[in-house]
């Protein structure tokens, strides 16, 4: 593969949209979902005479979030407009930050393959996002606008082209994205676009000093997307470079269907944006009161915090790295397991279930922790009844779910559901031997060593004992009516 | 110094405007009578002079707006003037992307 004699150089812009209460500029409501223009003013409409008035909170999260990447806060920046046209964008121009803003360097800390690298930060700025379109809306072809989303506060964060694979770009996003939700800025929710990221990309030979010509691509609202998408682009380009034909430098659209990038019709000739500072907006100060009051309510971020789980807790680092991924989760991990007390090994069982079957729920459910039903001390006092085998796995399975879904108290849960594990001899020997004399076939082939079924066996009795058969008791049993494991198992 | 044919175009281009060829020639005419005006700045000396874009002296500094919702328009009151409205969005010809 060629693609092994060319270096991949890459960087990623990432726009996260900021958690505050009110747009940027004006005092509109961020909520989502709501009917279309209907949490717009006259500011972000853009109508004549308005002036914008910068939310404190932005400026604030701003400088929380480069202080958390290490970035050098800047006492002044300064809001430039952007000017282009589009329909979504009411006044004609972005109002962003251009040549001061807010922050400059930084950069985060990555694992790939065990190795640790640093990878660079250019710059984060504030800007105000634009509205949204909906295509195809009429009959006759026309869009629709939605303004309710033109004026929610963004936070551009961008990287030094220090990334050179798909793999380090999706671990970096990863990392960025647990710092933000660390800090409670953004939601980090990429499919719904709130934490998006476009990729420059371009190859160039192994050895080579000068970077290629780079290509950006837009449209990836996951990090399986991103890695697809980068990863496509690099063969694309090598394969061009290869061919002796130039890459050109454009906007390029990742189509997640055909797994490919495609060329955005270059309607905009040469981007031409005519930045000039905002004359509406004075330049923005950030003294050492506020850098000191951010500095101070930095929380514990999530390297550090997979440092302590695997240092202090003993936790594996894949388990620490999925926990601290969701600062939320993490939380719920923590709280539980103080709740639950103990050492190495509750902390172990605590993680296991939190990542395990609370990542499903959470995942099918899309709640985050905070709005579970199932509390930390309610994981805890389910993990008790398991230790004291008043409930087996099965059980203490059901009863999470249960509880994530619908709350309650587990103690109470597991007398009215008759969650209670089985664990007394008569009543496991009985299912064993009905298990046994239902399937005379099955058992044949056992005892013949044909095929070893006894998980089919264990799997039988469970089910005749509703999942709430005591697991040692039954195989043990079972193992004593088979007689064992069948010699010359064939397999 | 006149302003091209070919700049005159490009401001218009990202202007969005369609000019005939006359226009073209007049507006570069008028273009640059204004460039060559605020030109006329370029004779003073202002290298000891900081840039100032805003009105604000040096530390002064204007309060933020805190993060507290305040009613806005109804979708009614922002489609008012729109020329073209389907449901409560504004419609526009169709984008092509």
């Amino acid at each position: 593969m060629p693609v092994a004699d060319f270096e991949v150089v890459l960087g990623l812009e990432v726009h996260a949209q900021l958690l505050t209460r009110t747009k940027i500029f004006c005092g509109c409501s961020t909520a989502f979902g709501a009917e279309p223009n209907s949490q717009v003013c006259p500011i972000c409409l853009g109508m004549p005479g308005v002036l914008p008035a910068l939310n404190a909170q932005v400026v604030e999260w701003a400088v929380k979030t480069g202080l958390a990447l290490g970035c050098a806060v800047q006492p002044v920046s300064v809001f430039s407009r952007k000017n282009y046209f589009y329909p979504d964008l009411p006044k004609g121009y972005q109002i962003s930050q251009f040549e001061l803003p807010i922050c400059l360097g930084g950069g985060l800390t990555i694992t790939v393959d065990g190795q640790e690298k640093l990878i660079r930060l250019t710059r984060i700025h504030m800007e105000e996002d634009a509205g949204k379109n909906l295509h195809e809306l009429a009959a006759d072809g026309g869009s629709g606008v939605d303004l309710n989303r033109a004026g929610v506060p963004l936070l551009e964060i961008v990287s030094e082209p220090d990334l050179r694979s798909a793999d380090e770009a999706v671990e970096y996003l990863k990392a960025l994205r647990a710092i933000l939700l660390a800090l409670g800025v953004n939601d980090g929710n990429l499919e719904e676009g709130s934490f998006r990221c476009d990729a420059n990309v371009s190859v160039m030979r192994r050895g080579a000093t000068e970077y290629g010509t780079r290509a950006e691509i837009k449209n990836m609202n996951s990090f399986r997307f991103l890695k697809q998408a980068v990863d496509f682009e690099v063969r694309r380009q090598v394969a061009l470079v290869e061919a002796g034909e130039p890459v050109v430098q454009e906007t390029r659209l990742y189509d997640p269907v055909r797994g490919e990038t495609r060329s955005m019709r270059s309607k905009e000739e040469a981007h031409d944006y005519r930045y000039f500072p905002e004359p509406d907006l004075p330049p923005v100060r950030v003294d050492e009161a506020l850098l000191a009051r951010v500095r101070a309510s930095l929380p514990e971020l999530p390297r550090a915090r997979a440092a302590r789980y695997q240092q202090v807790l003993g936790l594996p680092a894949q388990d620490a790295g999925v926990l601290v991924g969701d600062g939320a989760l993490a939380d719920f991990f923590d709280a539980a397991l103080a709740a639950r007390g103990g050492g190495a090994e509750a902390a172990r069982k605590v993680a296991n279930w939190t990542i395990g079957e609370l990542s499903r729920l959470m995942n099918e459910t899309g709640l985050p922790p905070p709005a579970w039903k199932l509390t930390p001390a309610g994981l805890a006092e389910v993990l008790a009844l398991l230790d004291a085998g008043t409930v087996s796995g099965a059980g203490a399975k059901a009863l999470v779910e249960e509880l994530f879904r619908a709350g309650g108290d587990p103690g109470a849960l597991v007398k009215s559901r008759g969650l209670a594990q089985v664990s007394d001899q008569g009543a496991i020997e009985a299912a064993v031997d009905a298990v046994l004399a239902a399937s005379p076939a099955d058992l044949e082939r056992h005892r013949s060593g044909k095929k070893d079924l006894t998980g089919f066996f264990v799997g039988q009795v469970m089910k005749a004992l509703k999942g709430q058969g005591n697991p040692g008791v039954v195989n043990a049993l079972l193992k004593k009516k088979l007689g064992g494991l069948p010699p010359g198992e064939g397999r | 110094m006149p302003l091209s044919i070919d700049e005159v175009r490009r401001v218009a281009a990202l202007a969005r405007l369609k000019l005939s060829p006359e226009e073209e020639r007049l507006f570069a005419g008028q273009l640059s009578a204004i460039l060559d005006h605020v030109r006329e700045l370029e004779s003073l000396d202002v290298s000891g002079v900081p840039p100032m874009t805003h009105a604000l002296a040096e530390g002064e500094a204007v309060a933020l707006r805190p993060d507290l919702p305040v009613p806005g328009l109804t979708p009614d009151e922002a489609l008012a003037n729109a020329p073209s409205r389907q449901g409560t969005c504004f419609k526009v010809p169709r984008i092509i992307e």
